[in-house]
């Protein structure tokens, strides 16, 4: 049943992208002020949506396993922060790009991507937590109680350098860098493209929690077999 | 509980000494970075300070939780009928007093180092000291606890803590860059003591409700 | 409820998906001593720290007079004994004692320290570190930080594992008081002689599950692998 919707999902996406693809690429003309190079924007912002999302997600996750014990909760939670980090990366990695075509330089500590890089920087932080406790109950308990943490931080993390920005201004990444309104196509576009983005991170959430559910299983299997013994 | 932390650092001085060591040995190597006579010295003075502080303050707190490890005293102090919140504000407690006594004399020898007069604006300065260190002490505590039976706890916890100190440092050191600095104080630079005051309500509030998971393990 | 000091119901704790302790349940009467045997890894211990709210659980019920183990008011009349000794190297002896003191909340701090330092015989070195003391001296030091705020529940882990005589002597005194003045006393323990000496009733675990739990009968004691043989099966269950 899983692996029928994880392969269903995977499909969607799939069709959706050849869709999007070619309205990017082919439909759509380039723009005024950036050129050719303004298409990554339909990678960077529902990537930077998806990530931002993903993190609340995974919060409600861990806030539910910590009321329920129930593991399941855990490994969709880890793997909804994996998926998440993971967008968020891929928007970040767009933008450097971007800003080296658009600026000419590789960062521009544009407030945006200063704070995603934060939350890629703590939720790293709770990867790596999880990846130093090797028992079960213990590693979803801590974790869970990292991610709450993680996420209050994220809002704030956000408003914070918002303000220092404000104080200290510096070159800002927008596709609006030649000011007045975009194309409204242009606009569909973007949102039109998260949609196989996200059904993309939910098939990887999927796979990901899949092989949760397998250690799970190995970890205690061999805690029987030393009971055994 | 902060009693009994600060009666036993007292008497062992071990993280006092490294951690005042620590700070002071940064802020000679900055001497070396940046030209200390330079007139802009005053915008870089609060990041350096801070900067110093933060990591100074990692030694502190590494040691918060560890002390209750031997002979098993956290099992002891749990079965007690101390709260876990308690627990951890003591310890938070602990780590403040210890990381202001290091952040003292670190400025008193930056003000030496550096030439900077840090006695304009005694009340806001010492308020932007204590509202700041409060909010690393309780992260320092919280998460001490989190890694206490961790086998990497030293590189564990630096990890898991200078990303959500971010906010926290930005406030401390814009309004700490002010403070030095030559200008006076705008009216909207008050934005950063608000930011420190938030932070700290909300971070003391979600370790408090999450203390008691984070140490029943 | 009723005379039940401790009530345990469908106890179930994991690790992960691997349950550790399965379906316990258990009634301890108050005033009664119970000694909980078991192999190494069978649950004892896990059992004692979730009736000493260190350690959470997922299903079931636990109550210490009726009340959850990670309660203040349970916490306030627990004692618990670990492996460790549960005293700081760097503080005195009187130092130690009387933190512990003030956490429960005595009253009469001073005198109470200084009346259970002369009882375990250390009033002599009260003023000395922790660090500097033998090992006998620190049992011994372990158990006034146990005993001194009279705990009515005594929770014990393998309390005379690594014991000298004199300490062994001392925990035995301190435990038929402690019967005296109506506390409920669990202790687990391999040492089955002396846990059977003194224990009014005795539970059993294997495994995690609970095999045999009730009085502690005069043929145990003469034959104290008796239970063993009667209630535990080869290899898991």
């Amino acid at each position: 049943m899983r692996e029928k919707l994880t392969y269903g999902l995977a499909l969607g996406a799939a069709a959706m992208f050849t869709y999007t693809l070619y309205r990017i690429l082919l439909m759509l003309p380039d723009e005024l002020m950036q050129g050719a190079i303004y298409r990554i924007m339909f990678f960077h912002i529902p990537a930077g949506i998806i990530g931002m999302i993903g993190f609340f997600v995974s919060m409600t996750m861990s806030v539910w396993y910590l009321s329920s014990k129930d593991l399941k909760f855990d490994s969709l939670a880890a793997s909804v922060v994996e998926v998440a980090v993971l967008f968020a990366c891929i928007n970040i990695v767009t933008g450097s790009i971007w800003a080296r075509i658009i600026w000419g330089v590789w960062w521009t500590w544009d407030y945006r991507l200063t704070s995603q890089l934060v939350c890629v920087l703590i939720f790293f932080g709770y990867l790596a937590l999880r990846r130093a406790i090797d028992e079960p109950t213990q590693r979803a308990r801590l974790s869970a109680a990292l991610n709450i943490f993680g996420c209050v931080d994220v809002v704030i993390v956000w408003k914070s350098i918002e303000w220092f920005r404000n104080n200290h201004p510096g070159p800002v990444l927008s596709i609006r860098t030649g000011g007045g309104q975009m194309d409204p196509r242009m606009d569909h576009t973007v949102y039109l493209n998260l949609i196989p983005l996200l059904l993309t991170g939910i098939a990887l959430v999927l796979v990901r929690t899949r092989q949760e559910a397998t250690a799970r299983e190995i970890d205690s299997l061999r805690r029987l077999a030393h009971a055994a013994a | 509980m902060a009693a009994k932390d600060l009666a036993i650092e007292v008497r062992t001085k071990e993280s006092i000494n490294a951690a005042g060591a620590f700070s002071i040995a940064i802020l000679l190597i900055f001497s070396f970075a940046f030209d200390p006579f330079s007139d802009s010295m005053h915008e870089f003075a609060g990041g350096l300070l801070w900067i110093a502080f933060a990591f100074a303050g990692a030694l502190v707190f590494n040691r918060g939780f560890a002390r209750e490890l031997p002979n098993e005293c956290l099992d002891a102090l749990l079965s007690s009928p101390l709260s876990a919140s308690s627990l951890v504000l003591g310890k938070a407690l602990a780590n403040f007093v210890m990381l202001i006594a290091v952040e003292l004399i670190s400025l008193f020898v930056f003000g030496i180092f550096y030439n900077i007069n840090w006695v304009k604006h005694p009340w806001a300065l010492a308020a932007t000291l204590a509202l700041a260190t409060w909010g690393i002490a309780v992260l320092g505590s919280v998460f001490g606890a989190m890694t206490v039976n961790l086998r990497l706890r030293e590189l564990m916890l630096p990890v898991i803590i200078y990303p959500l100190l971010i906010p926290l440092l930005i406030g401390a050191i814009e309004f700490t860059t002010i403070l030095l600095g030559v200008d006076p104080i705008a009216s909207s630079d008050w934005l950063w003591p608000k930011l420190l005051l938030l932070y700290d309500v909300v971070f003391t509030a979600v370790s408090i409700l999450l203390a008691d998971t984070i140490l029943v393990n | 409820m009723g005379t039940d000091a401790i009530a345990v119901r469908q106890l179930w704790k994991y690790y992960g998906d691997y349950p550790a302790l399965r379906e316990i349940t258990l009634d301890i009467a108050q005033g009664s001593c119970c000694a909980l045997l078991g192999r190494n890894g069978a649950g004892k211990t896990t059992l004692l720290r979730i009736l000493a709210g260190l350690s959470p659980y997922q299903q079931g019920e636990v109550n210490l007079f009726g009340q959850s183990p990670r309660g203040r008011g349970a916490r306030r009349t627990a004692g618990f004994l670990g492996h460790g000794i549960g005293v700081y190297e760097d503080l005195t002896a009187t130092e130690n004692l009387a933190f512990f003191a003030r956490v429960h909340g005595l009253s009469d701090v001073s005198a109470t320290v200084a009346r259970w330092l002369k009882r375990v015989g250390l009033e002599r070195v009260a003023k000395m570190p922790v660090r500097q003391f033998s090992r006998g001296m620190r049992q011994r030091l372990a158990l006034a930080r146990a005993f001194q705020h009279a705990p009515q529940v005594l929770l014990l882990d393998e309390p005379f594992t690594s014991l000298d005589d004199k300490a062994i002597a001392m925990l035995s005194e301190l435990l038929t008081e402690a019967r005296l003045r109506g506390a409920t006393i669990v202790l687990s323990t391999h040492q089955l002689r002396e846990a059977l000496a003194i224990a009014s009733d005795v539970a059993l675990i294997e495994n995690g599950k609970l095999r045999y739990s009730g009085e502690r009968t005069p043929e145990m004691l003469s034959d104290p692998t008796l239970l063993y043989r009667l209630h535990t099966e080869l290899g898991a269950d």
